[in-house]
């Protein structure tokens, strides 16, 4: 049978799927320089901690936002359960670190699974709404439920020490840094790798034209909501982080805040790359320190003219200016190059 | 930014190895507020409590100068952990104060534990809070202290049938728990226990039903702010002509808002430790400053209580000898007594928790404003969640 | 127990007062308007500041919380709204999030974090007694002044050319405007118009809510989404069932089953979700 597509084409496309593959020596010394920071900044570990923590929180929203084009205001509702999941378990004494990122991240998707078909219903204004309604009852439900949940005194827990050697408590904040610096480079391996992967490629296919791509074959509700439960996997996986290197759980995890403070960060970095979110973490949390040191009770008002700021000029055309210096040094994801 | 304080940071540690005589002569104070979200009013309050105090005793006590450092939490006790831990390894901080609510001070516990360092709670209320670290010691008060003399006073002033409604989070189980386990065992009789959500109350359904429950009086718990709607609600129900009394702990008629809410609030009966109107000395030479200093303001008891917080660590510090060690300082505050804005108050040896007198007092109008008269009192009131344990 | 029903209508009204410009708003601009609290915030805000600082009765008051925001709803829609119709969802969620999150620090910085209280003047305060079922005074006038816009505001669309008009460009603005409706007249009139009820119901509201404070736009922000998401964006008559619904069942609620009192407007949302995704009265359900 005749391939549409002719050889040269073909060959083109698969030399630059496979270059996009490739770790680009910018993205190696971005993981470095994290690293470094670590160790040459001991004594910010807990903001640095904070910031990669964020950092995973924002990378799950990229997954669904830039990847797959879904507005949710609503994302603290997998990371609060995820956080809860992980001290819940704690205090009832199997407080190993592992095991409770991989139940946080299961029952995250769970709920994912769950309520990604209400989803896929309606306009964007549902969409939003039953995301932030989600999150909402979620955390009526924690306060209801205090005898397990710790109410609106929140939870404390001890863990033990990362695979039974590194402590991640207060004496340990480098550690607790460096562990969650690991999970995250982890996941956005993995999550970078999914984005180049066929069902990647497909995701964004239907974000750009969800007609066109159930036209081309390919099955939009169910890939929408794989990717939506991984997402909330992995923002699961985020506030099982936050309650391990904290060891303290409370409902404020699942305010409007906490979706609308990591939707800023994804926006100030730029979505579909996959590091926007790190790199809006980094800029908003150290941004929101500095501001809030200056004048404590006002800072958001200045978070707030940023966003406007932002919109207006053009979230792309900021975000261009900077992305074009960026793609000079990373593969993109989600954007496709003009012509190969 | 991150630059200037790393090389701030050096700068204080290469200081501090080279010269340690200079670098002990300030003790930094690290108070940790919630100064924006929900709870701001009560930095507010604390923020300006504690600067009073050191306009008008100056910053300088048994040979050192203290410096204070106010941070925003923002209400989320990651923040306030992060916080503590930064201000005690980055500014060498050698006591922590603050605290708005619960979690946030138990947030901070295992770090004072760890770092030897005095964790002094100015706000938060609930009782089991002082039991989380050997170093957390409290200024503010617990809801079971104000509960309890409420629930003697219905019994005593021939009460017995009663309906409670508490504001459904830490502070308001205290609240509900103790004036309803203190009222029964006194003969009372507690008809319905109503719980309110803390977002968005709107009173209306829950007062109908107290209406229809027809009590003689209803106990209420809601945190400061939401008094006013609480009374509007009550009144407009037609609770008061109903024949129902409205008894609360002081929370509801905070003299930050006794202003606004109006006169619906008059012959409201409340107990509670502190009354801006309270009659002293030391109380009016505090008011008159506080609201010289704010702009008119009225300080409530959170003020107070972050004053009496930044007393305790001065009257420490001269116990000590200026001395910072973590534990010589808690020690030298278990135990101590003095004259506060709001009456005589001490910290007790064995909790580490405030003793004070709990008043007994009526909204009157005094000179045109409306202020917590106080007619009654119970005096040196030890917390009785834990004076229970023993 | 009719008088929780008279409550919940009162609540009901309310709601559909300050949410049907956001309704409006989205059917007709297709514009999610987030900071749509804070109009009713200012509302509040001139009412309470007029009342207590310049004694001027309550009364009097209200078409001040009516024009105000209505004025500054149009400046900014002229200034900057207008510049972000066409844009995506997000950006518009972005940008109405990001003009709450400015306005909030604003009001706290110029008047307080304490809450504003609204005084009810004497005649409007107090209970009436109805043949065994009591309610407030307060509560009746507002079920009669929300009353009054709704049927106001339905003649206004049914009976008037420009109401004809604003039903065409809500159908289908292109072809209205082919047909020579200023489109762009009427999106400034709806949004003032819209921005004005917020302000009046922002006025209304602060008794009953417990005053008027710079959170307020927050704490309602949700309440307001939801009865628009209930009731579909298919102009007002969507907005006032779906109002009424809300308020019944919260008030309801929270009086048979104070436990979970909280809950019943989120179950409301995800079960009418569930079963009509684009909310009872959607927009082209006729076609």
């Amino acid at each position: 049978m005749n391939s549409p597509v002719s050889s040269t084409t073909r060959a083109r496309l698969e030399a630059h799927l496979r270059r996009r593959e490739r770790w680009r020596w910018p993205e190696i010394a971005f993981w470095l320089a994290a690293l470094a920071a670590i160790f040459a900044v001991p004594s910010r570990a807990g903001l640095i901690n904070e910031i990669l923590i964020a950092g995973l929180f924002a990378l799950s929203l990229d997954l669904i936002l830039g990847l797959a084009g879904i507005v949710s205001l609503g994302h603290a509702a997998f990371f609060g359960l995820g956080a809860y999941a992980e001290a819940i378990l704690a205090s009832k004494g199997y407080a190993d670190p592992t095991l409770g990122l991989l139940v946080g991240a299961l029952l995250a998707a769970a709920l994912g699974l769950a309520t990604a078909p209400l989803l896929l219903r309606g306009a964007d204004l549902t969409r939003l709404m039953v995301t932030m309604g989600i999150a909402l009852m979620l955390g009526e439900l924690a306060n209801r439920n205090a005898w397990i949940t710790g109410g609106a005194d929140g939870l404390e827990f001890t863990m033990k020490p990362v695979l039974g050697l590194f402590k991640i408590d207060f004496t340990g904040q480098r550690n607790a840094a460096l562990y969650s610096l690991v999970v995250l480079f982890l996941l956005f391996a993995g999550a970078r790798r999914l984005a180049q992967s066929p069902f990647g490629l497909s995701v964004t296919a239907i974000r750009e034209n969800r007609l066109r791509a159930g036209a081309l074959g390919i099955s939009t509700s169910r890939r929408m909501i794989a990717i939506y439960a991984l997402s909330a996997a992995y923002a699961g996986v985020a506030g099982a982080l936050l309650a391990e290197t904290t060891q303290i759980v409370s409902l404020d995890l699942f305010d409007f805040h906490r979706s609308a403070d990591v939707m800023l960060m994804l926006i100030i970095g730029g979505a579909g790359y996959l590091y926007g979110g790190l790199i809006g973490a980094a800029i908003f949390i150290v941004l929101r320190d500095v501001i809030s040191g200056a004048t404590p009770e006002y800072w958001e008002f200045w978070i707030g003219a940023l966003l406007v700021a932002l919109v207006l000029v053009g979230r792309d055309r900021f975000a261009d200016r900077a992305k074009r210096i960026v793609d000079l040094l990373t593969p993109r994801f989600a954007r496709p190059r003009s012509a190969p | 930014m991150m630059l200037n304080r790393l090389s701030a940071g050096l700068a204080m540690v290469a200081f501090c190895a080279a010269a340690p005589a200079w670098a002990e002569d300030v003790v930094t104070v690290g108070l940790i507020l919630p100064m924006t979200g929900q709870q701001a009013s009560t930095g507010k309050q604390e923020q300006a409590g504690a600067n009073l105090y050191i306009q008008m005793h100056g910053d300088a006590v048994a040979g050192k100068k203290i410096a204070l450092i106010v941070k925003d939490d923002t209400g989320a006790p990651d923040v306030t952990k992060r916080l503590a831990q930064e201000l005690i390894t980055n500014d060498n901080a050698k006591a922590l104060m603050g605290f708005g609510l619960t979690p946030l001070a138990l947030a901070v516990a295992p770090v004072a534990t760890e770092a030897k360092v005095p964790e002094i709670v100015t706000a938060a209320a609930t009782a089991m809070i002082t039991e989380k670290s050997p170093y957390i010691v409290r200024t503010s008060f617990t809801l079971p202290q104000a509960a309890v003399p409420m629930a003697e006073w219905c019994l005593k002033n021939n009460i017995h049938k009663v309906v409670t409604l508490v504001t459904d989070y830490g502070p308001g189980g205290d609240a509900e728990k103790w004036f309803s386990d203190v009222f029964a065992k006194g003969g009372g009789t507690i008809v319905e226990k109503i719980r309110v959500p803390l977002k968005n109350p709107d009173f209306a359904p829950f007062l109908q039903r107290v209406k229809d429950d027809a009590p003689e009086a209803l106990f209420v718990f809601v945190p400061s702010g939401q008094g006013a709607a609480l009374m509007k609600q009550f009144n407009e129900r037609g609770l008061d002509k109903a024949g129902v009394r409205l008894i609360a702990t002081g929370d509801v008629t905070d003299d930050d808002q006794l202003a606004d809410i109006g006169d619906s609030a008059l012959g409201v009966v409340t107990t509670h430790h502190y009354s801006a109107a309270h009659d002293s000395l030391e109380n009016k030479a505090f008011v008159e400053a506080f609201e010289k200093a704010n702009g008119g303001m009225r300080p409530n008891f959170m003020a107070v209580a972050a004053y009496d917080g930044m007393a305790l660590l001065y009257q420490a510090l001269e116990k000590t000898n200026g001395s910072t060690d973590g534990d010589a300082l808690i020690g030298a505050m278990k135990g101590m007594s003095w004259m506060s804005p709001r009456g005589p108050v001490s910290i007790d040896p064995d909790t580490r928790d405030i003793v004070q007198t709990v008043y007994v007092r009526k909204v009157e109008k005094v000179g045109g404003q409306l202020y917590n008269v106080e007619f009654g009192s119970t005096p040196a009131v030890k917390d009785p969640y834990k004076a229970s344990k023993n | 127990m009719l008088t929780i029903l008279l409550d919940g209508i009162a609540y009901g009204m309310l709601l559909f007062v300050l949410a049907c410009g956001l309704s409006v708003t989205l059917g007709l601009m297709n514009f999610i308007n987030l900071a749509h609290g804070a109009f009713a915030m200012l509302g509040g805000y001139v009412t309470g500041l007029m009342m207590n600082r310049a004694g001027v009765p309550f009364l009097l008051t209200l078409p001040f919380a009516f024009v105000i925001p209505a004025v500054i709803g149009v400046a900014l829609e002229r200034t900057l709204y207008r510049r972000l119709y066409g844009a995506s969802p997000l950006d518009q969620v972005l940008f109405t999030i990001g003009l709450v999150l400015m306005a909030m620090p604003i009001a706290n910085y110029l008047l307080g974090d304490q809450p504003q209280q609204i005084h009810l003047p004497a005649w409007l305060s107090g209970r009436v007694e109805f043949h065994g079922v009591g309610i407030g005074v307060y509560r009746l006038f507002i079920i009669g002044v929300c009353g009054a816009i709704a049927a106001a505001l339905q003649i206004f669309l049914v009976k008037t050319r420009f109401g004809a008009r604003l039903r065409a460009a809500v159908d289908d603005a292109r072809v209205a405007s082919g047909l020579g409706v200023n489109v762009d007249f009427l999106f400034a009139i709806t949004f003032a118009v819209g921005s004005g009820l917020a302000g009046l119901g922002g006025a209304l509201a602060a008794d009953v809510v417990g005053g008027i404070d710079p959170s307020f736009p927050l704490k309602f922000m949700v309440t307001f989404l939801i009865v628009v998401v209930v009731g579909g964006s298919n102009g007002i008559l969507g907005a006032l069932v779906g109002a009424l619904l809300l308020g019944v069942l919260d008030v309801a609620g929270k009086y048979y089953v104070p436990s979970i009192g909280a809950f019943i407007i989120y179950f409301v949302m995800v079960a009418t979700l569930i079963l009509r995704p684009r909310g009872l009265f959607a927009k082209g359900d006729g076609k």
